[in-house]
């Protein structure tokens, strides 16, 4: 069979999501976001719930992610991001409102906001993608960097005495009695990516039942900042992030369950 | 069993290069170009496309969405 047969539109099994617009993504090559942005995109689009997700996009890489899919956006302040959307939630219950964060958004400035927003209960969908460093400045240290880790303000590795130690914020996030779904994912291999598109369609699921915050960590990779190859981020993310911020879900329930969270163990 | 013939479609204008498919890909048919596109990166093509079984690994690690896949079964 030749070529030009088997690519023909009735023989399609993956194309592009129809919600993510054809604006060429500015990430670097490699980067976690644009996995991140499909999945949203394709969960979005399975769900139906288009005309009425709001999303709030943060300071950060992810900055202009409301150039790439195609729903409302608001942008927020820098780490504001669960304040704008608890008043866009509560001025509007039938929609579904999320916030797309990072890890120097959400777990340094944002922390007051997103602790308190979560344990509010407000009904919104949290993805928080934790590359353990600030990205779009620059490669600084971030409190989610580990220790050891070398960044541009710590460039002989992170010190606890120097610079504290690093924070696991879902995990603080998962004890809190407003939350419902609290997990942690990763987008490194096809199989992680196919697990995470179910945690973000849960989470999404969650939202529109008013269950409450739902919370979901996606551990991913920066490339440029951590200056390796894509191939070789991810197999360094795998050996020493995952160590430490353990994959799999921290509490599924409804609100008001603050037991129902369980410790991962590696 | 029927045998699965697939073939992927890249975007070479949208491909940054980053070689996550290249590692995704179970039956090694992708490749990064030694040519470049216009904005300078390395693009992915088919360099082993007989091996193709259209099982969309590449697709779905892309960050830039720029690969389409089709499969036909024999």
């Amino acid at each position: 069979m030749e070529l030009a047969d088997i690519i023909n539109p009735k023989n399609l099994v993956y194309e592009k999501p129809a919600l993510l617009t054809s604006t060429t993504m500015h990430y670097c090559p490699g980067c976690s976001h644009g996995v991140v942005h499909k999945l949203l995109a394709e969960v979005i689009e399975d769900l139906g719930i288009q005309e009425k997700t709001i999303g709030v996009s943060p300071v950060g890489c992810a900055v202009f992610a409301y150039n790439y899919i195609d729903i409302d956006w608001q942008e927020a302040a820098h780490g504001r991001a669960p304040a704008v959307a608890t008043g866009i939630a509560r001025t509007n219950p039938d929609k579904v409102v999320f916030t797309y964060q990072g890890d120097g958004d959400l777990a340094s400035i944002g922390t007051a906001e997103i602790l308190h927003a979560c344990n509010r209960g407000e009904d919104m969908v949290v993805i928080f993608v934790n590359n353990g460093i600030y990205g779009m400045t620059g490669g600084q240290m971030a409190p989610t960097t580990l220790l050891g880790q070398i960044t541009a303000t710590t460039p002989t590795g992170r010190d606890a005495g120097r610079n504290g130690y690093p924070l696991k914020i879902t995990e603080l996030i998962a004890q809190l009695s407003g939350t419902s779904y609290v997990t942690r994912q990763s987008v490194q291999t096809p199989a992680a990516i196919r697990k995470c598109k179910k945690a973000i369609s849960k989470a999404f699921q969650a939202a529109i039942d008013k269950k409450g915050t739902s919370f979901v960590e996606v551990v991913s990779t920066c490339n440029m900042n951590w200056k390796m190859t894509p191939v070789k981020a991810n197999e360094w993310m795998v050996e020493n992030m995952f160590p430490f911020y353990v994959p799999g879900d921290l509490k599924d329930s409804s609100k008001n369950n603050p037991e129902s969270y369980t410790p991962l163990k590696n | 069993m029927a045998k699965v013939i697939g073939a992927v479609v890249v975007d070479n204008e949208e491909c940054k290069g980053c070689g996550l498919c290249v590692v995704a890909c179970p039956q090694d048919v992708l490749g990064q170009n030694k040519q470049v596109n216009s904005r300078g990166y390395h693009y992915s093509f088919m360099k082993n496309p007989e091996a193709c079984i259209g099982c969309s690994n590449c697709a779905t690690v892309c960050p830039d969405t720029c690969i389409t896949v089709y499969r036909v079964k024999l």
